[in-house]
């Protein structure tokens, strides 16, 4: 692999450009492999990454039914945060968006990590009480946010409307190191960097089946044949019930659809992270100027990876006036990503009742912030075979436990 | 958009006059079960790509329950029927097997 760096720049410069390499190969499948990992999303490639990086395990294939980056990687907001209430949440978390810092460098490739700061409104007294708890918690976690005024939110964010009437800024929670990143390019850069430690990326490839003997995984049937494997790591997000379901054993997790649009690009006016979650509205502005914005889940079952158009409308009715200065905004382009949500609407990494066969799924509306923390911790668990410190609470038995790490209570919504 | 037919009422509505209740004709557990009884009956959710029966309220309307049966990748709405059905109704099934060959049947 050619680093990235300013002299390759000016050296391919001389060659207009034409003599850069491809980012990763393309190689068809070996017979068998170390590790399988499906599902060449963030989670799944940074998994492959941690795998190599921290458990010199490099024999490893990483394989995607459609294009690499193509599911919820390339449809998330980049929003980036750790500022949970119940610790579990609050270490992977902040393992995740610890790591971002350092990514680009890492990875020798320019994630676009922008802690600009993010806040989360708060617009009821129920609110209120939530964030200053979390605060609160965070500041026993050692996550540095903060519970701040009214008046410092508009000092932060001069677009924003703090009087109401409907939805007034009553204070936010900040947390000054979140911020967004390069969606795209976190999958690009795990994967440019798994290719270069050997590792075969394999896109339009789809698992239809996996093969178990004595309860132990084998490998996987797939559109392009079988490939064996000695440990198979699975990481797809909405289509973990159907995985699940090949080999053998069920997940308390149901697939809904949530959506994010975008508007036209304006000049910059807003250079934090809001999120108002008592309206399921989430924005930022991108480095082109576009405002993005996130809104709600579906409240049903859904594999179209679009939703209902009710819930932009909910979303942008409440945005406008919390911020009047977008309500001319053209809305250019409006998507949807099936997130896989579990009971807790916390994640699961975790033994399965299949033997060397693993789970990392139920991420629901909150992923991309976790990608660098999720990989760290799967290729833990994949590698040992046992979860470390940062996955153990998040095995699927919890349920059957009640040991729930209950985020939906603690935010009053889904994250 | 989904638009779903009440079958008390017979009002076509679509679904911001509905709210969705998830999957249909779950067997309850309670006390004296087995804890793997009790827990899938509380979590693990039927969640297929394809056909599935749920629970819709006509909330905005008469207010009743009722029991739908859609296909989760098409959005496809295959019939609904009344809340009182311990199980999707013969002619509904056939429709359904007509439409989708590989379906597996219901359970």
């Amino acid at each position: 692999m050619k680093r990235y760096s300013v002299f390759a720049i000016a050296k391919e410069a001389l060659n207009y450009h034409m003599g850069w390499e491809k980012a990763w190969a393309s190689p068809a499948p070996k017979k068998e492999y170390d590790a399988i990992i499906v599902g060449a999303g963030g989670h799944g490639l940074a998994t492959a990454y941690y795998l190599g990086k921290n458990h010199g395990i490099t024999n490893v294939a990483i394989i995607e039914k459609g294009w690499l980056g193509g599911g919820n990687t390339g449809r998330n907001t980049t929003i980036i945060r750790s500022n949970y209430l119940q610790d579990s949440s609050a270490a992977i978390y902040e393992k995740a968006r610890s790591l971002y810092e350092t990514m680009s460098q890492d990875l020798n490739y320019n994630v676009m990590f922008s802690p600009r700061g993010l806040l989360m409104l708060a617009q009821t007294h129920h609110e209120i009480r939530g964030y200053q708890r979390t605060a609160h918690a965070n500041a026993l976690q050692g996550v540095a946010t903060e519970w701040i005024s009214p008046a410092k939110v508009k000092e932060l964010v001069p677009i924003i409307n703090i009087d109401g009437p409907r939805y007034p800024v009553l204070g936010a929670l900040y947390q000054a190191r979140g911020g967004t990143a390069r969606h795209d390019a976190v999958a690009w850069g795990y994967a440019r960097a798994c290719s270069a430690m050997g590792m075969d990326i394999i896109q339009q490839c789809e698992v239809k089946g996996v093969k178990t003997e004595g309860g132990v995984v084998k490998g996987v049937e797939t559109s392009k044949g079988y490939i064996g494997c000695k440990k198979l790591g699975i990481v797809v997000a909405g289509h973990s019930g159907q995985l699940a379901d090949m080999a053998g054993f069920r997940l308390p997790v149901e697939a809904v659809a949530l959506q994010a649009l975008v508007s036209e690009p304006i000049k910059p006016c807003m250079d934090v992270v809001v999120m108002a979650n008592t309206v399921h509205g989430y924005m930022s502005q991108s480095d082109k100027g576009e405002m993005v914005i996130g809104g709600g889940t579906d409240g049903f079952n859904n594999f179209t990876q679009r939703g209902s158009f009710h819930h932009i409308e909910e979303t942008l009715r409440a945005l406008i006036e919390t911020f009047p200065i977008i309500s001319r905004l053209k809305m250019l382009r409006q998507w949807g990503g099936i997130v896989d949500m579990t009971g807790d609407r916390s994640p699961i990494i975790s033994k399965t009742p299949v033997g060397n066969c693993f789970i990392n799924c139920g991420w629901g509306t909150g992923g991309f912030k976790a990608i660098p923390g999720s990989g760290w911790a799967m290729a833990e668990l994949v590698a040992k075979g046992e979860p470390g410190p940062l996955a153990e609470d998040f095995n699927m038995w919890r349920f059957k436990e009640g040991q729930f790490i209950d985020e939906s209570v603690a935010a009053g919504v889904a994250h | 958009m989904l638009i779903l037919e009440c079958p008390y009422c017979g009002v076509k509505a679509e679904e911001t006059e509905l709210s969705p209740g998830y999957e249909a004709h779950l067997k309850r557990f309670g006390p004296g079960s087995s804890d793997e009884e009790f827990e899938a009956y509380m979590f693990a959710r039927k969640n297929p790509k394809g056909v599935h029966f749920e629970r819709w309220r006509h909330v905005y309307g008469c207010g009743k329950w009722f029991l739908a049966a859609r296909d989760t990748n098409t959005l496809e709405v295959f019939g609904t029927y009344p809340a009182q059905s311990s199980e999707p109704p013969a002619d509904l099934q056939d429709k359904i097997k007509a439409k989708r060959p590989d379906w597996k049947g219901y359970k």
